[in-house]
């Protein structure tokens, strides 16, 4: 019985959110490495995107609810979040005109683009905080849990209840839909294909006769669908505030180092292995402790190995671990 | 490159930026039109004069190259002679100072490289001409990207000239060996169904045995009436299948003629030929 307790804290505790977490890592990793893959640089405005795009879901999902619609169990936010990936979408290619446009016709190393993108990242989390304020918002609502504690202990005769929040059923269900209509799309069909030609070899590309500005308007529309699912799902799971979504940017690209810049798979390999190992580290196991241990050896600590203020060290601590011995990252990146 | 304010300012960190596959051309800017232009040979560039980037130093001077219909018509000429610069001029991959492309009775000088692909002209260029992380069905694919109609038939075709391509059709290309690669290069161009053939050095880097098949194949393309425009390093060999040769130097035209006028010109003997 110990032992099944210990699991279902386990599963409260580490597993379900690190699933949770690892998603939404993995979902903001895959944007990063297709802006990587295809137009070459790293985009330092990937987290303020992510908030901006929830950011316009949440004024819609307020709008719905002020006029009384919603998804009856699921949240409003649902609704909402075509309208986000569209206002997010149509955000994305003005900086792109505006921006990034000029840069590639000048033919500019990457590393211009990047610093374009601090800069980029800068407007954009000052936008964002001007039109919605840099406070905590909520904006969940709908039925908050999927398996409550009281009902699993009634059913299952446990001490320990298991718990599972209805954003996280929502946010696992949506990353592996979002993930298999991706992959689908880059291997399956021709714009898909296109977009992978384009990242292998830019000339030949145009060789074949492929619109170099077409690629670049269709990875910026799937990144934009990418970041606002990612901080949407984020929002509804934790609450969404900038600065946080900001701090986002260094375990999403962590990431997708990790896991091999430019290649998709790696990403979401990536997200999971940085989640997991944050969730890891960053609890305290004296429950999970208490249940499989005999009582002689229960710790009297929190058994806890970092305080949670310490979380984005440790994913900088894997990349690097990582990248020590395999410089690619897990799955064979681009990067050398 | 280190004199324009965009460049790498010393930069390699490839985590934070890509270096792969990133394009150098600088082509032909969307917004131009062909316009009509009767008469002359299938595909000629009349007096190209240009150079790579916006004030980049002139590479052709002057220069004119054609091929006609069913001809197979080769540039020769030493290192640097702008060789590989006139291929890309004629599909727009720079831009000209002056002097005109024409295709089949048009002119279109002002088109972007894939407008041109639309109007019929496949290129092979000399390195990196393959999709190495994509397998080699999807490299004759995207060879195929604008056709909206049944592919399958052309791929067959190519297929049948290149039966080793159909054997690894599912590999990755960049896994064949030199001379596999480049029959996949080949292969690509002519998924378009293209009306005009222009390959750069196909050659390079192939043991004599591969090269001696890849210019029969090139061959047996051009019999089907497909004009065939190539620049190639083994000019004697090239010479020999060449119904029309150009010598570049500089940038130049510096002799032009029948395959053997120009094995047989002396000059052309002495300088380019060893004797």
């Amino acid at each position: 019985m110990d032992f099944l307790n210990a699991i279902v804290a386990l599963s409260n505790f580490v597993l379900i959110p690190a699933m949770t977490y690892g998603s939404q890592l993995a979902l903001g990793a895959l944007g990063v490495t297709l802006i990587y893959g295809i137009l070459r640089f790293s985009n330092f405005a990937h987290g303020d995107s992510m908030a901006f795009g929830a950011m316009a879901t949440i004024l819609v999902t307020w709008w719905f609810q002020s006029m009384g619609i919603n998804l009856g169990p699921l949240p409003t936010a649902l609704l909402a979040l075509p309208f986000g990936i569209l206002a997010m979408a149509a955000m994305m290619l003005a900086t792109d005109r505006v921006v990034y446009r000029f840069y590639r016709r000048v033919k500019a190393k990457p590393i211009v683009l990047v610093m374009a993108s601090l800069g980029v990242m800068f407007i954009m989390n000052g936008l964002v905080r001007f039109i919605i304020g840099p406070g905590e918002q909520r904006f969940a609502d709908g039925a908050r849990f999927i398996i409550k504690a009281r009902d699993f202990k009634e059913w299952s005769g446990l001490k320990e209840g298991l718990v599972l929040k209805t954003s996280q059923g929502i946010t696992v269900i949506t990353a592996v839909i979002v993930v298999a209509a991706l992959f689908w799309f880059l291997n399956r069909t021709r714009t898909g294909k296109s977009m992978r030609a384009f990242s292998d070899n830019e000339d030949l590309a145009l060789l074949s006769g492929i619109n170099p500005e077409r690629v670049v308007m269709y990875t910026w529309l799937i990144v934009a669908a990418l970041v606002t699912i990612a901080g949407v799902l984020y929002g509804l799971d934790k609450s969404f505030k900038p600065f946080t979504y900001f701090q986002l940017l260094l375990p999403i690209f962590a990431s997708a180092i990790v896991g091999g810049l430019g290649n998709p798979l790696g990403a979401i390999a990536g997200g999971f292995v940085i989640a997991f190992s944050e969730v890891t580290v960053t609890y305290a196991w004296k429950k999970v402790a208490v249940y499989l241990l005999p009582e002689s050896l229960e710790p009297s600590s929190l058994v806890q190995l970092l305080s949670t203020d310490y979380k984005f060290a440790v994913s900088f601590v894997i990349l690097i671990v990582v990248l020590l011995f395999k410089p690619t990252g897990l799955f064979k990146g681009q990067s050398v | 490159m280190s004199s324009t304010p965009f460049d790498n300012r010393g930069n390699k960190d490839a985590s934070i930026v890509n270096p792969h596959g990133q394009g150098t051309a600088i082509p032909v800017e969307a917004g131009g039109h062909a316009r009509p232009a009767p008469g002359g040979p299938f595909l000629s560039g009349e007096a190209m004069t240009g150079g790579y980037g916006k004030n980049g130093p002139d590479i052709l001077h002057n220069c004119s190259i054609s091929v006609d219909r069913g001809e197979i018509a080769v540039i020769v000429g030493p290192n640097g002679a702008g060789k590989s610069t006139g291929m890309k001029a004629l599909f727009g991959m720079l831009n000209l100072r002056e002097g005109h492309v024409k295709l089949d009775g048009e002119d279109i000088t002002e088109l972007t490289p894939q407008a041109r692909v639309v109007k019929g002209m496949g290129f092979v260029p000399q390195t990196q001409n393959i999709f190495t992380s994509m397998t080699v069905e999807e490299n004759l694919e995207m060879g195929a990207f604008i056709r909206t109609d049944d592919i399958t038939d052309t791929m067959e075709q190519v297929y049948e000239l290149f039966p080793i391509l159909g054997d690894k059709r599912n590999q990755p290309a960049g896994e064949l060996s030199g001379g596999q690669r480049q029959q996949v290069a080949v292969g690509r161009a002519l998924m378009t169904q293209p009306k005009v053939l222009m390959l750069d050095e196909p050659t390079a880097g192939v043991s004599p045995i591969v090269m001696d098949e890849l210019f029969d194949r090139i061959i047996e393309v051009a019999r089907t009436g497909l004009p065939v425009l190539m620049v190639e390093q083994n000019a004697r060999q090239a010479l020999e299948i060449a119904d029309k040769g150009y010598v570049l130097v500089q940038g130049a035209n510096a002799h032009t003629g029948t395959g053997q006028e120009l094995l047989a010109d002396p000059d052309v003997r002495a300088s380019f030929l060893g004797g």
